[in-house]
């Protein structure tokens, strides 16, 4: 007996496996837009081996009455559509997890694990339908049976993706479909394997997307008319989808022999009065350090998306961490000033991209949106965005005879023009330079210079985005958070219930909020939680703040902490 | 157009008296006075070197960047406002060996811009060290042996890349300069001009007296559309051909092809962009 959900809880975890080119991914998207189509509301998470072919990728598929938006560890059940299933997963399976696979295909690979298998032979199915291609559609068909989905929710999206290729290959895809359905209804139904998660109107017209797709949506909202990046795992998503859009969306968009190019196509861009972004992770934003540097000096405005993985050097390519706050905060050499934001949900990574555009116009100066691989590959659906007041300023000025780009004011925000903006010259030096940016070396004109650029740091600290706190007004215990780990400690919370415990999250990691430390001398207990070995957000916290959070739970295997884990952690900490 | 009105007042010009950057200084401030271009719709990019200096002694708009990566940011420029006329500027050292793989790459990108390389096969702002254009046996402090890389050759490299335009000049011929450069900034494509340069200051064999008796003018029947012969004129010398070697018209450029032009040809400095942009994309995510 199977029912859903599993005792405790509201969802039901769902894990799908199989090799890179096998069609893990199609099946995924096919169930993700016909289970919220139908009313759920869907979380969806991948990892992923850094190969083209072969290997073995999951994808975590969470289904549920209520918004769902955080990683479990929980697997209720595990589709594998292949052999070799990594550690990762087979180390999730308990008594309760239900594994539904193809003995001809899984083998004995999971006669010595505890979860309980139910054979159906999928690739037998998917032969029928038209060859093992199918065998991925058939196992659609079967999820959406045992969730009860109306069949021509998923059949109208299979027709619209494959209708491309041609009628045969649309009917095959519908005959797997149907054969799935019918494995339902004749091999699990009657072993007592049911769903009873009721499905709501809500989910069915909210959009389904990614991180990826979030930060590219802020940027063309932002004004991003300009991108140049070296393709590198797991930033690449934004980049292709600015390349999708080009045309439509008027950018600009260019694959750099280097990240070093790409930073420098960039500035001339937006020395050119572009709006002007790279996406790259922290190996690339290693090489663009100079870059970033070169941006404080010219005062030129770039929006650096950095999707970061676990490093040092290639690190683990297509896995997770939150290592390169510190990269972020301190890359290029003498002092720059800049503004690093770190979205904990969708919704903020649409509106901080955006916003980075303007403060970026704004200020003349670099500005980071810090995400992560998992943040990047997590889909859930989210009302959609809203854009009304969202305004894109330029803070460009018609240049006259005279005009000097790097007059000294008192805000150190010198009136921006562009070359061929009115009658004057735009000159800009990578060098130390006067008003009218011609090198100069010049001992006092250095001071006014370096004065000039860091009383930036005030209108900038001007626009800082505040911490969110959640939880109990008045609390003892906080646990401090930062870039996507959000909802994952939000819903860990929520399963641990600790009394008198709220939950202090950033959005923006750099400047920090001046507000900081009082949230912080509020509480009794501080706890950070990070992805990364050593805390470095906690240690950015004591050197900006000068308070110390010596409480760390930290995470850095490559995967993405699940909710279960920080909550054990946290219990284990404070109870 | 006077070529005076490119000159810039209270400069203090740091290159060595006799110096053949002066002379280049001079060919290109003729060049675009002789095309009729006002300084504000010139923009100048240069890395670092004394050649990369040159915008610092003439006018117009100008961004003197990192070592190496002018022909990127002038890239970017150029895609940003496709109206003005760019051109990045800086010697030997910068373009071919700081820079070089940008330089490769640009090549291929074909963006209309004009790459002019002082090229005086040493390191001027260091003090003397080879430059990739050096000689087999050229001493320096560093080089103490002599050079033991086989110099690298722009103009072949950039012919076998299939750049759209490649010129070799010597800067003491300035009236065969200053057309050079002019027909390089009409060329809409890239256009690489390296510029054989003494240094009278670190490189003392490859002096005046040595580059006027190793280097001819490309006689009269040289095709520049033919890409072989071009090959072969850039591979032959000492001495060495000055001239267009190569020439090829109607290639398209990088930011003719860029998606901010496809239904537009307003440069993106005067865009302006509402939440209108996105309501079609946000849709489809429904």
């Amino acid at each position: 007996m199977f029912r859903f959900p599993s005792k405790g809880n509201s969802d039901l975890s769902l894990v799908l496996c199989g090799a890179a080119g096998q069609g893990v991914q199609t099946l995924e998207e096919i169930l993700v837009d016909s289970f919220r189509k139908a009313g759920y509301h869907v979380f969806a998470s991948r990892e992923y081996m850094s190969r083209v072919r072969g290997g073995s990728n999951s994808t975590e598929l969470r289904v549920s009455s209520k918004r769902v938006r955080a990683l479990v560890d929980r697997m209720d059940i595990l589709l594998p559509l292949n052999g070799g299933i990594r550690a990762n997963i087979r180390e999730r399976i308990t008594p309760e997890t239900l594994i539904l696979g193809d003995a001809v295909e899984i083998k004995d690979e999971l006669a010595d694990r505890d979860g309980t298998f139910l054979n159906v032979p999928l690739m037998e199915k998917g032969r029928e339908a038209g060859g093992p291609v199918y065998t991925g559609i058939v196992a659609a068909g079967l999820l959406a049976g045992l969730l009860g989905i109306p069949p021509e929710i998923p059949e109208g999206l299979l027709r619209e993706r494959f209708i491309a290729k041609s009628e045969q290959v649309v009917k095959n895809n519908l005959s797997a479909f149907e054969k799935g359905m019918g494995l339902f209804k004749e091999l699990v139904a009657p072993k007592g394997v049911s769903a009873d998660i009721p499905r709501g109107k809500e989910a069915s017209g909210e959009m389904m997307l990614n991180g990826s797709d979030a930060v590219s949506l802020g940027a063309l909202a932002g004004g991003c008319d300009f991108m140049s990046s070296y393709p590198m795992s797991p930033a690449t998503g934004v980049l292709t989808f600015l390349a999708r859009h080009a045309r439509s969306h008027a950018v600009a968009v260019e694959q750099a022999e280097d990240e070093i190019a790409a930073i420098n196509m960039a500035l001339g861009a937006s020395y050119g009065g572009a709006r002007s972004m790279v996406s790259t992770s922290g190996g690339g934003l290693s090489l663009m350090g100079e870059g970033v540097s070169l941006a404080g000096i010219t005062e030129l405005p770039v929006v650096l998306h950095i999707g970061q993985r676990p490093g040092p050097a290639t690190g683990m390519a297509t896995r997770t961490e939150q290592g390169d706050l510190n990269l972020a905060v301190y890359c290029g050499h003498g002092d720059v000033p800049r503004a690093v934001f770190a979205p904990g949900s969708l919704e903020r990574a649409f509106r901080l991209t955006f916003d980075a555009f303007n403060l970026a116009d704004e200020f003349q100066v670099p500005v980071f949106i810090l995400t992560d691989q998992y943040f990047l590959n997590s889909f859930y659906n989210v009302p959609e965005f809203d854009t009304s007041g969202l305004k894109v300023r330029r803070f460009l000025v018609e240049s006259g005879a005279d005009y000097r780009r790097y007059e000294v004011t008192e805000s150190g925000v010198s009136p921006r023009s562009v070359p061929g903006f009115g009658g004057g010259i735009v000159g800009t030096d990578s060098h130390e330079h006067d008003e009218t940016g011609h090198v100069q070396e010049d001992f006092e004109l250095r001071r006014r210079m370096v004065d000039k650029r860091l009383r930036k740091k005030k209108g900038i600290l001007s626009r800082v985005i505040e911490p969110t706190v959640t939880g109990p007004k008045s609390y003892r215990n906080l646990v401090v958070t930062w870039g996507s780990l959000y909802h994952i400690v939000e819903e860990a919370l929520e399963r641990a219930g600790l009394q008198g415990t709220a939950h202090l999250h950033f959005d923006q990691v750099f400047p920090l909020h001046p507000g900081t430390r009082s949230y912080l001398e509020k509480a009794e207990r501080v706890i950070a939680v990070e992805g990364n070995a050593t805390g470095q957000f906690a240690d950015l916290v004591r050197k900006e703040t000068g308070f110390l959070i010596e409480e760390r739970v930290l995470w850095y295997s490559g995967l993405q902490v699940p909710v279960e884990t920080v909550a054990a952690r946290l219990l284990k900490l404070l109870r | 157009m006077d070529h005076r009105i490119y000159d810039l007042d209270g400069i203090d010009n740091q290159w060595c008296p006799g110096c053949g950057d002066f002379q280049i200084l001079e060919a290109l401030k003729k060049a675009l006075a002789g095309l009729e271009l006002p300084p504000e719709k010139v923009v100048l990019f240069s890395g670092i070197g004394q050649a990369a200096k040159t915008p610092h002694f003439m006018k117009g708009n100008f961004f003197n960047g990192l070592h190496g990566r002018s022909i990127s940011n002038a890239t970017g420029m150029k895609v940003a406002n496709r109206a003005l006329t760019v051109i990045a500027i800086g010697g030997d050292g910068d373009m071919y060996g700081e820079g070089g793989n940008h330089f490769v790459h640009t090549i291929r990108r074909n963006p209309d811009i004009t790459n002019i390389a002082h090229n005086n096969m040493v390191y001027g702002l260091t003090k003397g060290q080879a430059s990739p254009t050096s000689s087999v046996g050229f001493k320096t402090p560093v080089q103490v042996d002599g050079v033991f890389s086989e110099p690298f050759n722009p103009v072949a490299v950039a012919v076998a890349l299939g750049a759209s335009f490649v010129a070799r000049a010597y800067s003491a011929n300035i009236d065969q300069t200053v057309g050079i450069i002019k027909e390089a900034i009409l060329h809409k494509g890239y256009a690489l001009v390296d510029i054989f340069q003494p240094c009278v200051t670190f490189n003392k064999v490859n002096t005046y007296a040595w580059f006027k008796a190793n280097t001819f003018d490309l006689p009269e029947d040289h095709d520049p559309t033919d890409r072989m012969a071009a090959l072969q004129r850039a591979l032959e010398g000492p001495p060495y051909p000055l001239g267009v070697l190569y020439k090829v018209e109607g290639r398209p450029t990088f930011e003719d092809s860029m998606g901010c032009y496809y239904e537009d040809d307003t440069p993106l400095y005067r865009r302006v962009y509402g939440p209108e942009r996105i309501k079609d994309l946000l849709a489809s995510f429904r």
